[in-house]
């Protein structure tokens, strides 16, 4: 089909061009009447019959006004110059649509991202709204009608990551009925919520809040629990994913095993627990993380497994009243299929090795937040006992150190949200715990939530003293100071606008949270998008924080950012009504993108045939052509490029479409059928 | 815009991915990061997608650089089929060279879609690289329909921006003499 003979009739496209003010945010920048006087009047030779300007063409008298005018002007064509696709497309091809219109004769270029809010100089950016827009106009001339491919929804979900923000949306979506698959790559489901005490500003206790939802999915019958266990491959798309997951051997068999715990009182091998008792308790060599573990079956660690390491122990076999270790076990590759995924794979802990000065790591009692929430928990390795690294001195004196890895531009910029709650929490328990003198030191107290500034009100009536300054170094004190034994922690006080040294029998370092270390290699399975710092990105930040690029896969909780546990509840349950409403949909359209062979010009070279990493593409030996198969093409077009005869075509974003745009971007330069006088080089 | 001496403006096409780079050029919008007006967007799905001859087909209508934008090696929407925005770019300098035409008119930068300020500066730098090559004469430039247009000295037609850039200059300039190494 040429350009000058569209969809079906034999005159000229009949297109309308429609630039919106955006409030000020077009128009304070660009000159909506000039852009839409160069449409009426340069481009009508290349088809406009209408352009018009409005405030907020996106507003429903916008829509109205493009409505109307494909009815009664008979427009065939609409482009409307406005904000990214990525914002307002679906907006505009859905009125079009209504109007009677096929939706992809419509298209929507972009002059606020990429002129109003970028560029100052007025008159520039308006010739370039008039480029952009003339690329508009030569491209859709080219537009065929498309319609939305239509996938049905799997009803069953995945979802990734068992910490509170994963565990809420397994609920969620098991409640409703549909079946789950919840994979935590830990022997237990609870992430880092199961490693804490109380939580704040409410002071509940964690784990009673906690396990209870713990036990609930891991019982739940619609809920498949797949712990110690990896994703290791996805592929597919929204309504049907391909998932396979590598389910890392426990060398016990779960059917058999009654989680008595006797393999672990009878095995002989200490091993100190890096992770869940963040290296102040011991576990042994069989083990659950914690007494409320979900599963209940222990796993073998055959690393450090008497057993494994010298062939001879096996003092769990001998004691296990089922019979249920199972020394010969492997690894399994289980596959499954699901329609939509949620991805809650969480966030670690800043190492506050990394600040030397803070001597974390050098200096016996400078702790991490991760090892007092332990200390102070009442199931931890000191039985809630705080005390110094010796294991028996209550400190008399505590410091408590804000933004450790936050806020700092040496490691992390941002605002990890949660460590100035957490410190309060600290100081609260502590002095719960002992009679100490607690000292907060912070940057700015950040308190905004929901009972947040009264739990700061009260821990200032409790008697902390809050020091306002950034701490600069932590140092074991001189005997001179007359505080030998305690460390002093060194500081500008910049309220007072002193230096000030402050001694203390112990620091808790308030460290702040950090993408996990795997969280590109996470965002690569699911193929989305992580940020420049790791976060993996949402869809919009604000307006759909909890869906992604990639249509179907979702995240909740703090993988994508720093949250706090309501945060992350919420977007669990955000994202299982996501899921929800795809699932009761039945059915997702999506974008007709794909491309498709013309079999008269193949020439059955095969080249495109390894080009395609979907295997979409497959050579029919008796036509001696290639074919590309519709439900697995992406729309990635590189077979299109790369097809010498030309003969490989892409919808939606098809060569003649590209090369037109190129043209009409270009206009000042081509020329149109007429003078161009005022548009910029 | 920043007049030189020469008052050359270029115009840059870029072509940008749908999912990294063109989000790229959403956020610096978004996040009001200013660069320069010269560079014209064209969205792909993919940076595999781009023909060289889209890029030929730029410089030919009048783009004196194109900038090939995608996502990073190994961050592809598609899994891997930026790698052949890569493969074709390395072909394009060397058929630009080739033809006589500086081959640093073509660049290819990867961006994420959190990356809108690396995007806006690299389109920054590109701009005064080919401020620095001048403008392209490409030999088939303005034919088409500017030559059932009219002369095409008019079509430059620049007169009417602040500045008063001298249009036309891209015709009169002899073609390239700087031809530099494949990379």
């Amino acid at each position: 089909m040429t350009a000058d003979e569209p969809a079906g009739t034999g005159a000229g496209p009949r297109i309308g061009v429609y630039v919106c003010h955006c409030g000020s945010n077009i128009a304070g920048a660009v000159d909506v009447e000039a852009v839409r006087d160069f449409a009426a009047a340069e481009l009508a030779g290349r088809g406009v019959v209408v352009a018009r300007d409005y405030k907020f063409m996106c507003s429903s008298l916008g829509q109205e006004l493009i409505e109307q005018d494909v009815r009664e002007l008979g427009l065939d064509r609409v482009v409307v110059a406005a904000c990214s696709p990525h914002m307002h497309e679906k907006t505009f091809r859905g009125a079009v649509g209504r109007a009677g219109l096929n939706a992809y004769l419509c298209d929507l270029v972009s002059i606020r991202e990429q002129v109003s809010w970028v560029h100052t100089d007025r008159a520039a950016a308006t010739e370039k709204a008039k480029a952009i827009l003339s690329g508009g106009v030569e491209r859709i001339r080219h537009n065929v009608p498309l319609e939305p491919v239509v996938v049905p929804i799997d009803p069953a979900t995945l979802v990734v990551g068992g910490g509170i923000a994963g565990i809420t949306a397994a609920l969620e979506l098991a409640n409703a009925g549909h079946k789950v698959y919840l994979v935590e790559k830990d022997p237990s489901i609870g992430g880092h919520m199961a490693q804490f005490d109380k939580t704040f500003p409410t002071l509940d206790c964690a784990a009673c809040i906690l396990t209870p939802r713990m036990v609930e999915v891991g019982s739940h019958p619609n809920v498949e629990l797949l712990t110690w266990s990896e994703v290791v491959n996805v592929s597919g798309y929204v309504g049907d994913f391909q998932v396979t997951v590598l389910k890392k051997a426990r060398y016990v068999d779960t059917e058999l095993c009654t989680g008595c715990g006797i393999c672990q009182e009878k095995c002989p091998k200490k091993v100190v627990d890096e992770v869940f008792e963040a290296g102040l308790g011991y576990r042994k060599g069989v083990y659950t993380p914690f007494p409320q573990a979900v599963p209940k079956y222990p796993v073998i660690d055959r690393y450090n497994c008497t057993y494994y390491e010298k062939g001879t122990c096996k003092a769990c076999e001998k004691f296990c009243p089922t019979g249920a270790i199972r020394f010969d076990q492997q690894d399994e590759l289980i596959t499954f299929k699901v329609g939509n995924i949620v991805i809650s794979t969480g966030f670690s802990l800043f190492d506050a090795r990394r600040i030397e000065e803070y001597g974390y790591g050098r200096l016996p009692n400078v702790f991490s937040s991760l090892e007092f929430e332990r200390l102070s928990n009442s199931a931890g390795p000191t039985g809630g006992r705080v005390v110094l690294r010796d294991g028996v001195t209550e400190p008399r004196s505590v410091a408590i150190v804000h933004c450790v890895g936050s806020r700092d531009r040496r490691y992390n910029a941002y605002c990890s949200a949660i460590c100035c709650m957490q410190s309060l929490k600290f100081a609260h328990l502590v002095k719960e715990h002992t009679a100490a003198t607690v000292y907060e030191f912070y940057i700015d107290m950040r308190t905004p939530a929901k009972g947040y500034d009264e739990f700061y009100q009260r821990l200032m009536d409790e008697g902390t003293i809050f020091v306002r300054g950034k701490v600069a170094a932590i140092h074991e004190a001189e005997a001179a100071e007359g505080a030998a034994g305690k460390l002093v922690v060194q500081v500008e006080d910049t309220l007072a606008g002193v230096q000030r040294r402050i001694p203390v029998d112990m620091v808790i370092l308030s460290a702040g949270v950090e993408p996990r270390s795997d969280a590109r290699d996470v965002a690569r399975l699911f193929g989305i998008s992580c940020s420049a710092d790791g976060w993996l990105i949402e869809k919009h930040p604000k307006l759909d924080p909890i869906a992604t690029m990639e249509e179907g896969v979702h995240i909740a909780g703090g993988v994508s950012g720093p949250k706090d546990i309501p945060a992350s509840v919420a977007q669990g349950a955000a994202a299982a009504a996501r899921v929800l409403s795809h699932i009761a949909a039945g059915q997702l359209e999506l974008e007709p993108y794909k491309a498709s062979v013309a079999a008269t010009a193949c020439s059955g070279c095969r080249l495109c045939n390894g080009l395609c990493p979907f295997s979409a593409i497959s050579y029919l030996e008796d036509r001696a052509v290639s074919e590309i198969n519709p439900a697995l093409c992406q729309g990635c077009g590189v077979c299109v490029a790369a097809c010498p005869a030309g003969a490989i075509s892409a919808s939606g974003f098809d060569t003649d479409q590209i090369l037109a745009q190129i043209e009409g971007l270009l206009l000042e330069h081509v020329g149109p059928a007429g003078p161009t006088a005022g548009v910029l080089a | 815009m920043s007049a030189t001496d020469t008052g050359f403006e270029p115009t840059l096409i870029g072509f940008t991915c749908n999912w990294c780079s063109y989000r790229a050029a959403d956020l610096a919008g978004t996040a009001r990061i200013k660069y320069p007006p010269n560079v014209r967007l064209i969205r792909l799905m993919c940076s595999g997608r781009l023909d060289p001859v889209f890029v030929l087909k730029a410089l030919a209508d009048g783009a004196d650089g194109v900038l090939i934008t995608g996502c990073w090696p190994g961050d592809c929407h598609y899994l891997v089929q930026n790698r052949y925005a890569l493969r074709r770019f390395v072909l394009l300098r060397r058929t630009l060279a080739a033809l006589g035409i500086e081959p640093g008119r073509v660049k290819l930068v990867w961006a994420s879609a959190a990356e809108g300020l690396r995007l806006a500066t690299e389109i920054g730098t590109f701009i005064e690289e080919v401020r620095a090559l001048g403008p392209l004469a490409w030999p088939t430039a303005r034919r088409d329909r500017s030559m059932a247009a009219g002369p095409p000295e008019d079509e430059a037609g620049v007169g009417e921006t602040e500045g008063a850039e001298p249009g036309g200059t891209a015709v009169s300039t002899p073609a390239v003499e700087l031809v530099e190494a494949v990379p």
